[in-house]
């Protein structure tokens, strides 16, 4: 559970260095009169903070199976399954989704429609086949005798992935919905706003899947299993 | 020295941007599938009162069978361990959760925060029809061959999923589907609470000016989110042991000499999972119950609250706190005693703000003009009862201590005190006190004074002997005590009475039922601000509040939500809108 509490205290963290901005010192009791934001852009939108606090959410939810895993790594009957070759073929694949996004986000700021239409097609295509490539590591993986029951390692290795892969298609249902608001907007219409914050949230949602598949793809890899040891041996 | 920018009257609303309001068009959509959060307010606090009323009724029955042990034919042992997992998880998650986040929180902190609507009114609406479904498959469970699971409402593997517990076939499938459910319909509205209060705040609404009770659901919102995943897992992990035969949980396990498929599976870690949200979860509900009572003492206390600054920190606090003091629930696990010792630390650690945040009540009474109206007796008899079961609590958190208590009624008697009575007197105040903003009419008072005292007093009686039965031993979840010697008659007696005190407590309930549909066509005019209240849902442009709360323009807010008794005040409340008064400025002064 220990990793579950660090992530929880870097989320207070942000919380407490957040609340500290926001005048708590203050004594509201003499304070008459409107008191205005500190000056500055404005709140951001709600949709965005709305996704920095559902990453939160799914932070902890991830969080959470690793502190399982790490603590069910310790027993005698693990036998880690192999990484198949294809997962660093599919890791691939969602870097350049990650890129593509954050070039397409440049482009909606230089107001280029096309180039925001091509970078969410080619974001679209880049992460339907790394959840392609998922689902044939699954296929290959039976077929080659790792069952889901048949060992707690292989067990883990399809519910990370399986979270992982379920919160990858969430992302891909906003995606399209982004990609349908780009093909019916006009050079200049008012959707452009719209449009432009649709893309930086995709944005930011595709690089926080592909860190948490960066962690994953580490412990399924077999690499943090030696940081585990050192951490263990640190706090003994 | 206070560097604020004082405003003067008259300044313009503009800033807050003209939010696109979702409009209803026909009678469905203004009611059913509604995206006003005042709608899905009631939808939420109706459905949950009801599933409370069925709870009790499980409640009901538990008592008869341990009062009158086989006077009911159809309790068996199976059927008693049914009674108490389904009260235990409807009243926690199903009653307490939904009607405080889901049902306060969305009235409330729009209109308390000048805002016309939740941010995402969309996912609002999924959020309670996500909750109903839930609901819904709970419910069903009831009707499935083998009845629901008799696991506990903690569900601890390997008991829960294994030969001998009811349920094993359906029910306990259908509990932990119904829980992610409701876990995914939750985090939909919870994302609502949070960046409403992040981002919808009108003009002039700094956090430090939002009443307390809107920093008790925030923060519970908060905590809300991030201990629901941990449970979300733990259902996830015990669905794949359940049906498709992994062992995330299930030991190597030996049944009538055959061995069963699981094995190397830790129960333990179900556990850490299911306390890692089940901690946060008893100050999900307190905190919002914290809140509330600090708005309805200085409201018919007429006095500002004593310590706002430090209410705020204290309830920021607790919720940080209550993140690490989870293994306490743990301590006949077998774990390590340093681990132990750690947590028995924080847990303790925690009484220090609570105990801030009631002294700051007290003195926020202390020479009041008190007004025993209804809502206020419940606030006064909350204080007197998070008290008491708080100090059961310096028990229960010292591992010595706990060892011998554990598993005894005493911990029943603990854990209702401390987060069944307590939070559910705020719950009746509560809706005493805002039922009016709600409908345009007041509660009659002689009902709700008959409904006080019963529900008062009787609570007591109930569950102050089970702390003696607690230390004589007597254990939880037994159906019966069978002929066990080692308790004396009075034991017997004492369950007896307990039993008759449940029975009248729950039928008074009635009464409570009867005034909220009598009242609503039958209740005297409230008018838009009965209390004399100074926050800004007292100040809408109608009663009940229309479509988008306010009138043309939001509110602007010039001043904290505790203005009682100022000195030169023509009345002896400013409301939240008021602009600042001749000299105001100038007395106010440091």
């Amino acid at each position: 559970m220990t990793i579950v509490v660090a992530f929880l205290v870097l989320v207070i963290g942000i919380a407490a260095w957040w609340l500290s901005t926001q005048r708590i010192m203050s004594k509201p009791w003499l304070e008459i009169g409107v008191i205005d934001e500190p000056p500055g852009a404005g709140p951001p939108a709600a949709a965005k903070i709305g996704l920095c606090v559902f990453l939160a959410v799914a932070g902890v939810l991830f969080a959470l199976s690793i502190s399982a895993y790490s603590m069910r790594l310790q027993a005698a009957d693990w036998w880690p399954l192999p990484a198949p070759r294809l997962l660093w073929f599919n890791t691939g694949l969602l870097i350049l989704a990650s890129a593509t996004l954050e070039w397409t986000k440049a482009q909606s700021r230089h107001a280029s429609l096309d180039g925001v239409r091509f970078g969410l097609v080619g974001a679209g295509v880049f992460t339907l086949a790394f959840v392609v490539g998922q689902l044939v590591v699954w296929r290959e993986l039976v077929e080659e005798g790792y069952f889901l029951a048949s060992n707690p390692a292989n067990a883990f290795f399809y519910l990370m992935t399986g979270l992982h892969g379920l919160h990858v298609m969430g992302g891909l249902v906003a995606l399209a919905r982004v990609t349908l608001r780009a093909f019916s907007a006009d050079e200049v219409g008012v959707e452009r706003g719209k449009l432009r914050l649709g893309v930086e949230l995709c944005a930011i949602y595709w690089h926080f899947l592909l860190v948490v598949w960066l962690v994953l793809f580490a412990l399924i890899a077999g690499w943090a299993g030696d940081f585990f040891e050192i951490c263990r041996q640190a706090l003994s | 020295m206070v560097d604020v920018p004082l405003g003067v009257a008259g300044v313009p609303p503009a800033e807050v941007e003209d939010v696109e309001l979702y409009h209803p068009k026909s009678w469905v959509t203004h009611y059913v599938f509604s995206q006003d959060a005042k709608i899905i307010a009631v939808q939420y606090s109706v459905t949950a009162l009801s599933i409370g009323l069925v709870a009790l009724m499980l409640s009901w029955l538990m008592r008869l069978q341990l009062a009158f042990p086989g006077a009911l034919s159809f309790i068996d042992a199976d059927a008693y361990y049914q009674l108490i997992t389904m009260h235990g998880m409807m009243m926690v998650v199903y009653v307490l959760t939904a009607l405080f986040l889901g049902g306060f929180g969305n009235y409330l902190i729009p209109l308390m925060l000048g805002a016309r609507d939740m941010v995402f009114p969309y996912a609002n609406m999924l959020s309670f029809w996500f909750y109903l479904l839930a609901v819904v498959v709970l419910f069903a469970s009831f009707a499935v061959p083998g009845g629901p699971t008799g696991a506990g409402w903690t569900l601890y593997p390997p008991q829960s999923i294994t030969a001998g517990t009811p349920g094993l076939a359906w029910g306990i499938v259908m509990m932990l589907v119904s829980l992610m459910i409701f876990i995914v319909g939750f985090t939909m509205g919870g994302l609502n609470y949070v960046v409403t209060v992040l981002q919808g705040r009108t003009r002039g609404m700094t956090l430090m000016r939002m009443p307390l009770t809107v920093w008790g659901i925030f923060t519970a919102s908060v905590m809300a989110l991030l201990a629901f995943p941990a449970l979300f897992v733990g259902a996830v992990m015990m669905l794949f042991d359940r049906l498709l035969g992994t062992s995330f949980f299930m030991p190597e396990i030996i049944e009538q000499g055959a061995r069963l498929p699981y094995g190397g599976g830790s129960p333990i870690l179900f556990q850490h999972l299911f306390w890692f949200f089940g901690h946060p979860e008893v100050y999900i509900v307190a905190l919002p119950a914290f809140g509330i009572v600090s708005d309805l003492i200085s409201v018919h206390a007429r006095r500002n609250i004593f310590g706002y600054r430090m209410m705020v920190w204290a309830i920021v606090a607790i919720g940080a706190l209550s993140f690490v003091v989870w293994a306490h629930h743990m301590y006949v696990s077998g774990m390590n005693p340093y681990f132990g010792f750690f947590f028995a630390t924080t847990t303790l650690i925690i009484a220090i703000p609570t105990a801030i945040k009631v002294y700051n009540w007290v003195l926020t009474l202390w020479r009041g003009d008190i007004h025993l109206t209804t809502p206020m007796l419940f606030a006064l008899a909350f204080i007197v009862t998070f008290v008491n079961g708080g100090l059961t609590g310096l028990f229960l958190g010292n591992v010595v201590v706990d060892v011998p208590l554990s598993d005894t009624m005493f911990v029943v008697a603990h854990f209702h005190m401390v987060m069944g009575v307590a939070p559910i007197l705020v719950i009746f105040g509560a809706i005493y006190h805002w039922y009016p903003k709600v409908t345009g009419r007041l509660l009659s008072v002689p009902l709700g004074q008959f409904h006080f005292w019963v529900t008062f007093l009787g609570a007591y009686l109930i569950f102050f002997p089970m702390h003696y039965l607690g230390l004589m031993g007597v254990p939880r979840r037994y159906y019966e005590m069978g002929e066990t010697a080692i308790y004396p008659p009075s034991a017997h007696d004492l369950n007896i009475f307990i039993t008759v005190m449940a029975l009248l407590v729950g039928a008074a309930q009635l009464a409570f039922v009867f005034n909220l549909i009598w009242s609503l066509r039958h209740g005297r005019g409230a008018g838009g601000n009965p209390w004399r209240a100074c926050s800004l849902e007292w100040q809408t442009s109608a009663t009940p509040p229309p479509h988008g709360n306010f009138g043309k323009e939001l509110p602007i807010v010039y001043r904290w939500a505790y203005d009682y008794n100022v000195p030169g005040a023509p009345e002896d409340f400013i409301p939240q809108n008021q602009p600042p008064l001749a000299g105001e400025i100038a007395s106010r002064a440091p």
